[in-house]
Order: C-alpha cells, then sequence, then structure tokens
C-alpha cells in the first residue's frame, strides 16, 4: 500500500478511498459505536484496492447476523442469503460461473454453528471460495447468546453463571476439514488483515480467514472487558505473531494470548478442477464444458 | 425460445417418473441440480448425475437438503437454471429456502417424489400428503406454483412447464409426484427439440445505471440480473425496496408481500392446467391429481357404465387452485367426490371453493398404498343419490 493512500485512510478529513467499494446511499450502517465489523469492511476494501482484484466479476455472500449486514453495504453483486447458508449459496453461484470470485463474508455462530457443517464440506471439498469470518465471540445480532467460540466461562445471555461448553479453535478445525489457506488477524492489525485477504484473492481453493473482533455491546460489556478502545489494548498486548503456528495450539481464552498469523497455505485441487479431470479421464470425448449463463436467457 | 437440443433425448422411450423428470429438466434447459438423496426421489438426481456432464452442467450432492436448495438458488444468480429433488423429510428441510426464493424471486423447481410421512414414515410407499405443506409450509406470505404429473409421460412434460413457470413469474415452482408415478415405468415420448418450448429468463436489457431488481415497471415481475455482468445489485431476504435495499417498514412489506401474492393469484387462470371429461351432465364431479387420479379415473368408468352421471376433474395445478372451475361447477353439481393420498387436503379447497353449493365428499387415505376403485365407487353412489 502506498504511504499516501495509507494516510487518506486514517485521516477523516480526506475523501476516503475505501468509499467507491461502499453503497454510500445506504449509509449511516447499522454497527454500534466501538464494533469490529466495520473496521474489517474497512480492510476489506483496501484489499481490493491493492489486490486490483475484477470488481465486476467479485461476488459476497453473507448469512445472517450483524456480520452479515456486510453484503447490503458493498458495492458489488452482494447476497444475504439465510442463517448458516451463505456458503452453500456461494458454492452454487461458484459452481454456475466458474468465472466469479467468490467471497463469504459472515460471523462466527452463522458459519461455525447453524452453518458448521457446511463449512467443513466446503473446505473438504476445496470450493474456490475466500470466507471471511468475524468472529466476535458472541451471537450478536439476537443479543448476545453463547456462539460455539465463546471461550471459557464467558457470561452470555442464555449462560448468565458462564458458559461451560468446550468451544471451537476454528483454524484447527478447518485445517483438518481441508483449507487451503488458513489465517487470523485482530481488528488491531488492519494491514496485515488486509494483505490476508488479498493474499487469499490470490489463491485458488477455499481460503479461511478469522477475524477477532469486539462486540462491545454484548460480549465485552457484559464480561466487562471494556469498550472497543479497552479492546484494542487487548488486541495489541496479547496478540502474538506466529506464522506457521500449528493450529492446535491457537485456541481462544477469554483474556489470554491472541495467537494471529498466516497458519496454513498450502496448495491442492480445488473442486472444480478434481470435478474436470474425473469428467474427462471417465467421458473422454463424450465430456461437454458447463453451458455459460447467456445460454437461458432469450 | 426453442430447447437446446444438447438436452433433448429425442424418441420413445420405456422410463419410469423419475427418469422422466430428468429428462424434462434437462430439455427444459436445466444445468445445475444439487441434491441429497432420499427414496423414492433419487433416481432424478442419479440419471442428472449421469448425463450432465455430457450436455454441459453440473450436479453437486451437498451434505444435506438444507445446503441442496440454497446451492440451487445460488446457481441461479449465477446464470443457470436449477433444480432439487427430495421426499418428505428432505421436502421439510427445504421450507427454510422455498421461502427465501419466493422473497428473492428466484426462479426454481423443487421436486418432490411424496411418501408416506409424517417424519420417517414409508420411505418406500406413496402418499400426497405434502401437497398443503408444497403451499404454505415457509413462513410468511407467498404463493407459488405446484404441479401434480400423473404419469412418467407427464412427469417429462410437466418438468418443463414448471421450469418455463418458475422463469416467468419468478417463483419456486414446486413439482409433486408420487412414489407411484415416481417409480412407474410407461412410454414416454420425447420430442425433437425445435418442439419444445422454453421460457427464456426474463433478464434485465437495462443499463447498469437504469437497473433496479426489484423495480417491476408497471408490471407483477421484476427483470433479473446475473452476478458478474456489472450490475453490482444486492439480493436479500429481508424486506426490500424496489433496490433490492433492506427496508422494514409496514409499507414497503405491505408492497412487497402483496405482488408476491398477486404476481401469482391474478393469474390463476392463465396458470391453471385440468382435464375434464363428461362434466356437462354431471351430477358428481370427482376431482383427483396424481395417481389417485389414475385410479379414480376406474371408478369413473364403473359408475358411467352403471349409468351414474359422473364427470371427472383432474387437477394439473394443485396451486394456485382452480378456484375458478370448482366455484362454476359447484352452481350445477350435486357434490365433489375428492380422494386423495392423505387425510383431506384439497378437499378442504374443494369445499372452501364450493361456498357450500355441493357437497364435498373427502375420502381419505393415510397412505402406503392407493386406494380401491371400489371405495371410490361407493362414494360416487352415495354422493349421487
Ligand atoms: C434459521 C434461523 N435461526 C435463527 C436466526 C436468528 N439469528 C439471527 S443472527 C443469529 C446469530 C448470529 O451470530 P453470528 O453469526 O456470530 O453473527 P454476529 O451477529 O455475531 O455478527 C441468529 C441466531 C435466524 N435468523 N435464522
Ligand atoms: S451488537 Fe456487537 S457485533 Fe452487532 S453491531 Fe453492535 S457491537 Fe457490532
Ligand atoms: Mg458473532
Amino acid at each position: 500500500m502506498s504511504t499516501d493512500l495509507n494516510t487518506a485512510l486514517l485521516n477523516d478529513d480526506v475523501a476516503n478511498p475505501v468509499e467507491p467499494f461502499l453503497r454510500t446511499d445506504r449509509m449511516p450502517h447499522i454497527w454500534c459505536p466501538g464494533c469490529g465489523i466495520g473496521t474489517t469492511v474497512n480492510c476489506f476494501a483496501r484489499a481490493l484496492i491493492e489486490s486490483k482484484v475484477d470488481l465486476q466479476s467479485l461476488a459476497l455472500v453473507s448469512g445472517i447476523g450483524c456480520t452479515g449486514r456486510v453484503a447490503g453495504y458493498v458495492a458489488l453483486d452482494s447476497f444475504h442469503t439465510t442463517h448458516g447458508r451463505a456458503i452453500p449459496f456461494a458454492t452454487g453461484l461458484k459452481l454456475a460461473n466458474p468465472k466469479l470470485n467468490v467471497v463469504v463474508y459472515s460471523g462466527d455462530g452463522d458459519l461455525a454453528a447453524i452453518g458448521g457443517n457446511h463449512l467443513i464440506h466446503a473446505a473438504r471439498r476445496n470450493i474456490d471460495l475466500k470466507v471471511i469470518c468475524v468472529n466476535n465471540l458472541i451471537y450478536a445480532m439476537t443479543g448476545g447468546q453463547t456462539a460455539p467460540t465463546t471461550p471459557d466461562h464467558a457470561t452470555t445471555s442464555t449462560n448468565p453463571y458462564g458458559t461451560f461448553e468446550p468451544s471451537f479453535n476454528l483454524p484447527h478445525l478447518v485445517e483438518a476439514a481441508g483449507a487451503v489457506y488458513v489465517a487470523r488477524w485482530t481488528t488491531f492489525h488492519v494491514r496485515q488483515l488486509a494483505r490476508a485477504i488479498g493474499e487469499a484473492f490470490h489463491k485458488k481453493g477455499f481460503s479461511f480467514i478469522e477475524v477477532i473482533s469486539p462486540c462491545p455491546t454484548l460480549y465485552q460489556r457484559r464480561n466487562k472487558l471494556g469498550d472497543g478502545l479497552d479492546t484494542m489494548k487487548y488486541y495489541k498486548a496479547k496478540s502474538k505473531v506466529r506464522n506457521g503456528a500449528p493450529t492446535s495450539d491457537v485456541g481462544l481464552t477469554i483474556s489470554g494470548e491472541i495467537i494471529v498469523g498466516k497458519f496454513v497455505d498450502r496448495d491442492r485441487p480445488d473442486y472444480q478442477n478434481l470435478m474436470h479431470a474425473q469428467y474427462v479421464d471417465s467421458l473422454g470425448d463424450r465430456f461437454v464444458e458447463p453451458m455459460e449463463a447467456e445460454a437461458v436467457c432469450s | 425460445m426453442k430447447a437446446d437440443p444438447r438436452g433433448v433425448l429425442t424418441g420413445e422411450h420405456f422410463i419410469d417418473g423419475d427418469h422422466a423428470c430428468c429428462e424434462g429438466a434437462l430439455a427444459a434447459g436445466a444445468r445445475f441440480a444439487a441434491g441429497y438423496p432420499i427414496t423414492p426421489s433419487t433416481e432424478v438426481v442419479e440419471r442428472f448425475a449421469a448425463r450432465v456432464p455430457t450436455v454441459g452442467g453440473t450436479f453437486i450432492q451437498m451434505e444435506d437438503e438444507l445446503a441442496a436448495s440454497i446451492t440451487l438458488q445460488g446457481a441461479v444468480w449465477g446464470g443457470a437454471k436449477a433444480f432439487t429433488v427430495t421426499s418428505g423429510p428432505g421436502f421439510s428441510l427445504m421450507m427454510e429456502h422455498i421461502g427465501y426464493a419466493a422473497m428473492t424471486e428466484t426462479p426454481c423447481v423443487f421436486v418432490d417424489v411424496q411418501r408416506g410421512g409424517p417424519s420417517t414414515g414409508l420411505p418406500t410407499l406413496p402418499a400426497q400428503a405434502d401437497m398443503m405443506q408444497a403451499r404454505w409450509g415457509s413462513h410468511g406470505d407467498y404463493a407459488v406454483i405446484a404441479l401434480c404429473p400423473n404419469s412418467p409421460q407427464e412427469c417429462f412434460d410437466l418438468t418443463i412447464k414448471a421450469f418455463n413457470l418458475a422463469e416467468e413469474f419468478r417463483v419456486p415452482v414446486m413439482f409433486m409426484m408420487d412414489e407411484v408415478v415416481g417409480h412407474m415405468t410407461e412410454k414416454v415420448v420425447i420430442p425433437p427439440a425445435d418442439q419444445i418450448e422454453v421460457t427464456p429468463r426474463k433478464h434485465t436489457k437495462k443499463s447498469v445505471e437504469e437497473f433496479e431488481p426489484y423495480n417491476t415497471n408497471g408490471d407483477m415481475v421484476p427483470e433479473i440480473a446475473h452476478a458478474g455482468e456489472g450490475y453490482k445489485f444486492h439480493v436479500t431476504g429481508l424486506t426490500h425496496d424496489e433496490r433490492g435495499y433492506p427496508n422494514m417498514t409496514p409499507q414497503t412489506q405491505d408492497r412487497l408481500v402483496r405482488r408476491l401474492q398477486n404476481k401469482i393469484t391474478s393469474a390463476a387462470d392463465r396458470i391453471a392446467m385440468f382435464e375434464e371429461a363428461d362434466l356437462n351432465d354431471a351430477d358428481v364431479v370427482v376431482v383427483s391429481y396424481g395417481i389417485t387420479s389414475r385410479v379414480a379415473q376406474r371408478a369413473i368408468d364403473t359408475a358411467r357404465e352403471q349409468g351414474l352421471k359422473v364427470g371427472k376433474l383432474r387437477l394439473i395445478t394443485a396451486w394456485p387452485f382452480p378456484e375458478k372451475k370448482i366455484r362454476e361447477l359447484a352452481g350445477r353439481v350435486k357434490a365433489f367426490v375428492v380422494p386423495e393420498l392423505n387425510l383431506g387436503q384439497m378437499a378442504l379447497e374443494v369445499e372452501r371453493a364450493a361456498g357450500g353449493q355441493a357437497k364435498t365428499f373427502s375420502l381419505t387415505h393415510a397412505g402406503g398404498s392407493v386406494h380401491h376403485p371400489e371405495d371410490i365407487l361407493k362414494v360416487i353412489v352415495e354422493a349421487s343419490r
């Protein structure tokens, strides 16, 4: 990124360079002061600028939740689907038009609880999707209930005496399921996050970026962890960059260390490559390449 | 437009209803299916999985029906004609996404090869007990179209029709087969591609600046764009305005939800398909659909031989319900006899449309086999009195 752009991004007086990527006619957004979701969107937009991806062929798919609202704010072909089903929707979109670059942008509850089955199967199939998971450790949209990511003994509206269920370590889960790119950053790490998103754009296969993000309204406050700013200080103090860390070591606790970095970057053939190779191998000349979209219109 | 010849297996075939449905989908231009195996519907996607890579398209077996029913919608917005196929338990799982298709006006087809329920019920045996679910299964107010084939030939012909209606009205169309029709093998004639009319997608010709994804421009059905074409449009299951933006006011809700219903109800007469015989002098009309219509035919023939004035009305469209036809008949016949493989679902509609002008005899059957024609005959006799 150029220094100019950096300055511009950090300086409110200058026209915001990410604005062209947003539906400004939908502002103001619904997110609370101190919420981390907007920061992730800013990083996403920076990644679009830097990686120069073709915006026309970029589609964004969200599920339901505070994070799910991202689809409504980006100036892209964008789909706000149903709770948990962003990944299968994105799968259909990508398979029907392989030229699309498909991003899934959703929350931890959406992707790992109700959508958990789709998450692991899409990783297993290695569908060429870039998944950005905003992990605020809670079901925010519905008022702060326990998520499968809520760490040890945190208080939530459905575990008012503290949670006791073990939580998911998402990088470990998706690596085991087959993801080719797995990274975690926090909303404090804006440059690293933008860079990671850019890297994922150039990766073929199932890429997963977890962004640890504050929900001051429902998670931090209820757990006496301060406000958005306090959370940034916590992220700064307790994050350790460990690229290549074994994902089994990166589980989260309520106030402990947060291991961040790029954990997995590997190559294996993606679903469409595998499908193509199999058909060519089995069918030979009888195989016909999938039809293009124009064919359904007169 | 005419069918793409690559998908059309022109000729005479001896195939079952499930296979014929698959051929109908291919002839209609469906090049994408997402499914999850379930008896007695699986043969549709098994055939599709074998056929589609040779005609240019994709089949994916998803991890469950929740996935299948939304994957296909992603494919539609990516530019494909797409469908899924299931039976009872899977159909139940798909309900949220039938609502999503209705709300986002995603043209697509859901095939339900009905088996006995509730729950796992009778996996290998027939029923027609999802008829109300097909109409009302997802939450909220919306409208769908549902077709009921009664032979493998109709599984072919009406699957094409289902895709065409889905495109014309931008609705999810329910294709309500039953286990017997799905597994019965008969002659199916597939015409040449140039004799098959397929409805093209209502794709916009507007410029990027002009296009609003849910502006109907005075029509009932908006034009569509696909992802990747530069329109940068938004689609949401939230209540939305003409721009496709969330707008959760009672006014927008009222405008949207009424239009979603009215686009179907206002065209009900045009959509409604039925087969009728001997209605002119009828005292009693047997109203049936799917496999039950074939059993009922025997009862009707026998009744006629016995001199009873009985007519036949076979529903091909169950939804929108051919209300006008029933109302018109109710003014001049004594009674309707409605046999169906459920505890009286469409009979309620007949009764409602008849508005007390003619009696309705609901001839129920919990599923697992078909009615005995004798039992239908008995009710015809009783109704004729
Ligand atoms: C089928 C279904 N079940 C439940 C809900 C209610 N719901 C909406 S958002 C949400 C949780 C969202 O949590 P998460 O994905 O972590 O997103 P966040 O709001 O935290 O960004 C739930 C349970 C729903 N919309 N649909
Ligand atoms: S509730 Fe939490 S996650 Fe939702 S907008 Fe507010 S701070 Fe953000
Ligand atoms: Mg969350």
